[in-house]
Parts: structure tokens; sequence; C-alpha cells
């Protein structure tokens, strides 16, 4: 245990020893700024009885942020450390493949949940500034945190997957990128209007990602949203396991 | 360390040891061990197999067929033993550039099971062991290639390990440098068993008491230094040169009787120089320096040749041919 604490706190400091953390950051909140924005723009004048946070998913610039920060946070995680030959020591240390997989993720997680605190403040900041009684349904701010939350634990646990496959990071954030924006895309299709509903139909309408952040934007917990990213998250994880062991029996 | 029980296990034991990477054997039935103790060099060209041979022993890879064993614990099934009882230092010497080195020894010492007092403790006495004080606050990225060694050195050694496996501890470096990371090996030799690969044969005849020569993924040859010279003696060639006419030297050479081969060439001055090659491993260099002081031949050079690692490998392999 306290190896993994070890493991996961380099992991972390990592991303602040050098500029990329604190870029990564910027990045994220010059993205999540600009959704604000749209968000204000588009309420205002508008008498809205909904939860304004609703309007974040519907803004380019919050999923532009969410698909590119995952990779740009986990393509270092295992490709660096193979491309610099780190990973030879650390794999030859009394630490199990397990704890190593776990740390890189908590690493990246624990940075992606930091890059994004900054966001909760804004639907309080928007209520103390706007003109008239705007009230915020704190609800469905926390639950849409916990959709990102969610969302972020997925994602970070396919980058660190990606990142096991290869010694290049930039190979690790295109596979990251092409995978999870391809898998957003894929929701769209769930928008279509079929004159008869097929068995992808329903597929689809469960794995729009777009409509899981709709839902959890509205104050919406649905646990089959909840189980969906839990069990990627550990799906993803259990692959980047196996990819780290495979060097035994390649 | 305590003298070893006379049943206690060797250091390492390996045993028909194959490993294929896509198809190839990158070393193949490979057996050998080594006692307590003892700081053995592998020796052999790039790609003969003593990285990987290394890598296994280390608990990074696991061998396709075969068992290997150090301090008795098999690599394979009881892998995290046999990583908390050896250093290992791999080739290029890898570290974390971003971090300093009093903050990544003491990362290290912590991911290597040790305690926060232990490892403070532990990181203390490697910082002073390999003379790393003055750079202890620096960051690993803008070190010179001499103190990384040294880092990698002490990484290696924090968890008090029973074998230090080091791939190419000297490759890079100046020959100052060279000389200090030679001297902390041979120091570490008193108390544990070293391993270290080269394809230098000066590297390693100084500082190991055994030499395993590899070739094409085999160990084709396991002994000391001065067993593996002896085993090449039959070719020790001498170079001689002399103020003497070339006709003379001629007839003095085959006159005598130990010498299989000679060759006489005019050198600078009235000198000659003339190439012996003994018959049966003799050192002529007595023979000779006597035969000149009898005839009253001036002497300027007499030397005997010594062997380098393509001779050895030359040699090896032919017997292997054979």
């Amino acid at each position: 245990m306290t190896v993994l604490l070890t493991l996961a706190r380099r992991e972390l400091a990592g991303h602040f020893f050098s500029l990329r953390g604190y870029v990564i950051m910027a990045g994220v909140q010059l993205l999540l700024g600009a959704s604000l924005l749209t968000v204000v723009y588009l309420l205002n004048g508008l008498a809205y009885d909904l939860p304004f946070t609703e309007k974040f998913p519907q803004t380019e610039f919050f999923w532009l942020v969410l698909l590119m920060v995952a990779p740009v946070i986990t393509m270092r995680t295992f490709a660096h450390e193979k491309a610099s030959g780190t990973f030879e020591t650390l794999m030859t240390t009394p630490v199990s493949d397990i704890q190593v997989v776990l740390a890189k993720f908590i690493g990246s997680y624990v940075f992606f949940l930091i890059a994004f605190l900054p966001t909760v403040i804004y639907p309080f900041f928007l209520e103390h500034y706007a003109h008239e009684a705007l009230k915020v349904d704190s609800g469905a701010v926390w639950s849409l945190a916990l959709g990102i939350g969610l969302y972020g634990a997925f994602f970070m646990a396919l980058g660190c997957f990606a990142s096991s496959l290869t010694r290049s990071q930039i190979v690790a954030a295109v596979l990251t990128f092409a995978v999870g924006t391809g898998l957003f895309i894929l929701g769209y299709l769930a928008d279509l209007r079929p004159t008869e509903v097929q068995w992808w139909h329903h597929l689809v309408q469960h794995i729009s990602m777009l409509r899981h952040m709709q839902d959890f934007s509205t104050g919406i917990v649905d646990s089959r949203h909840v189980m969906f990213y839990l069990s990627l998250t550990a799906v993803f994880l259990f692959f980047t396991l196996k990819s780290v062991e495979s060097r035994r029996w390649k | 360390m305590a003298e070893p029980e006379p049943d206690t296990p060797p250091m390492i034991e390996v045993n028909h040891l194959t490993k294929y990477y896509g198809g190839r054997p990158a070393i193949q039935d490979l057996s050998f061990t080594v006692p307590h103790g003892e700081i053995v060099g592998f020796l052999g060209p790039n790609g003969a197999g003593k990285s990987t041979t290394m890598r296994i022993l280390a608990g990074f890879l696991s061998a396709t067929e075969g068992a290997a064993r150090v301090a008795g614990h098999d690599v394979a099934t009881d892998s995290e033993a046999v990583r908390r009882r050896v250093g290992f230092m791999p080739e290029n010497n890898p570290l974390h550039d971003d971090m300093r080195v009093r903050e990544y020894l003491k990362f290290r010492a912590r991911l290597k099971g040790l305690d926060k007092p232990t490892s403070r403790d532990r990181v203390e006495d490697v910082i002073a062991q390999f003379d790393l004080g003055d750079v202890q606050g620096r960051m690993i990225g803008e070190l010179s290639k001499g103190f990384r060694q040294r880092v990698g050195l002490a990484d290696a050694l924090v968890h008090e390990p029973e074998l230090l496996i080091l791939d190419e501890p000297t490759i890079g470096l100046d020959p100052h440098q060279i000389r200090t990371v030679r001297q902390h090996i041979k120091e570490l030799g008193k108390k544990h068993t070293v391993l270290i690969s080269s394809h230098i044969l000066p590297e390693v005849e100084v500082t190991c008491s055994r030499l395993l020569i590899f070739h094409e993924g085999t160990v084709v040859a396991n002994d000391t230094p001065r067993g593996l010279e002896q085993s090449l003696g039959g070719h020790h060639r001498i170079t001689v040169e002399l103020q003497a006419p070339q006709e003379v030297l001629h007839e003095a050479w085959e006159e005598m009787a130990e010498i299989e081969h000679h060759r006489v060439l005019p050198a600078e001055g009235d000198f000659s120089r003339c190439a012996l090659t003994p018959r049966d491993g003799e050192d002529l260099r007595p023979r000779v320096s006597a035969l000149a002081r009898a005839r009253g031949w001036p002497l300027r050079e007499l030397t005997r040749e010594r062997h380098t690692l393509e001779d050895i490998f030359v040699h090896i392999t032919r017997e292997d041919d054979d």
C-alpha cells in the first residue's frame, strides 16, 4: 500500500515537475471558460427554468476539452518510461504489475480532477454576478461533476492502456484520441430516427456519451450510466495490466 | 556478508535457459553457476545475449524455457523475492531526469520496500559512499555522465542487495570516470556478488574474478581470467627488436627449437624487428633476452602480445566449428 502511494505520488508530481502540467491546466481552463461564455451567451435574455448546467454539454468547447485532455495527460504514463528505459528500473524493484498500473491510473486521474476542479465554482460564480436572481441547482452541478469524473476515469484508463502498448507518446495520444472521439461520434447515431428501430439503434442509445452527459447535466444520476463508465474503466485497467504483463510471455 | 554455509545455494544458478524474441532465440540452452562473493564479467559482442540474461536474472523478463535461481529463489515463480535481493542497473543507466538526486534515491528506496527511517539512513549512506553530497539537490537531467553513473550505482545499492547486476556500467564514460567506476565495483565486490557485462576485455579483465564469454546466445567459456588466458596460451607471439644482421637472426631463430615460426623485418636504424611464434605456449622472452646478452646484441624492444577479445572469439568459435 505504501509502495502504491509512493508510486502514485511520483506519477502525480511528475505532471508538476515541468511546464507541461501547468500548460494542460491552463488549456483546460481556457476551453472551459470559453464554454462558460457560450452558455452565458445562450442564456442571455432568455427565460430559462431548467438547470442551466444543461447547456454545458451542448457547447463544442466542453467536448473539445474532454476529448483532448485525456490523451495529453496519459500519453506519458508508460510510453515515456519505456522509451527512456526507466520502465526497466521500475519493474525490477519488488513492486507488482498491478501496483504499477493502479499508480499510473491514480496519478493521471487525480491530475485530471485537479485540472477540472475550478469548474465547480463556475455556476456559483455565475449566480453571484447574474443581474436577475439566477437560481443554481446545486444538485445538477454535482451530478454534472460526477458525470465528468466518471468520464475522466474511463478515459484515463483508456489512455493508460494506449500508452502501455507503445514506446511513442504520440502514438499513444493519437490512439486514445481516435478511440475516444470514435466512441463519442457513435453517440450521434442515437439521434437518427430510423423508420424501423433496429438492434444497433438500441446499442448506440446506451453508449451515447452525449446523452449520458445530458442526463448528468440536468441532475439525473442514472445507475446504468454510472455502471457504463465504471465497468469500462475496470475493463481498460485490466487490459493495461495484461499489456504490462505481456513482456513476460512475449 | 557472512561466509556462505557449505549447503547454501549458489548465488546464481542457471539451467538450460532459453529465451525467444519473436521466433529468434536471444539465448539458447544457457547453463552456468556463480558462487557467492565473486565479481563476474559477462563478455561478448552486442547481441550475444548478455543483456537478455541479465534482464531475466533481474526479474524483468521471463525465460521461454529453463530455470534460473538467485540465492535459491526461482526468478519465475518467486520473482518478488529475487527482485528484493537484486540491485539492477540496466544498459545506459536510465534515470528520471526530472527528479533531484536525493529525492530520486529516496523514491527508489521506498519502492524497494524500505520503511521511512531505514530509507533515510540508506540514502544518506549511498550519498556518502558515492560522493554525491555536492549534487544531491541537483536535477538528474543536469548531471554529467560520471555523476549519473554514480547515481545509478547508488540506486542499485540502496536496498543492500545480495546480487548487483550492472549492464555495461562504464559505457560512454571518459577514462577517468571509468577508473572511478571500476574502483567502486571492486569495492562492492568485497561485500556483494557482482555481475557486470562488457564487450571490452581489459574492462572486465581487471575487475572480475570470473569471466563468462557469450557467443550467439550461449556461454562458450566460464573461467577465471588467468584460466582463460592459459587455455589460449599456445598463441602468445613475441615481438623483439635487436641490432644484428638479418641473416644472423634468421639463423639464430632457426636453431631455437621452441620457435615454431619466425619473421624478420628491417626496422629503423640498424635494428631488425622479429615476430616469433612459440611452439607450445612457452614464454620466449627470457630465452631471447639471454641470447641477446650472450651475443652482445643491443635490445630495444621485447614484448609479448596479449590476447584481445577478438583473438578469444576467433579461438573459441573456431573450436566450436571443429
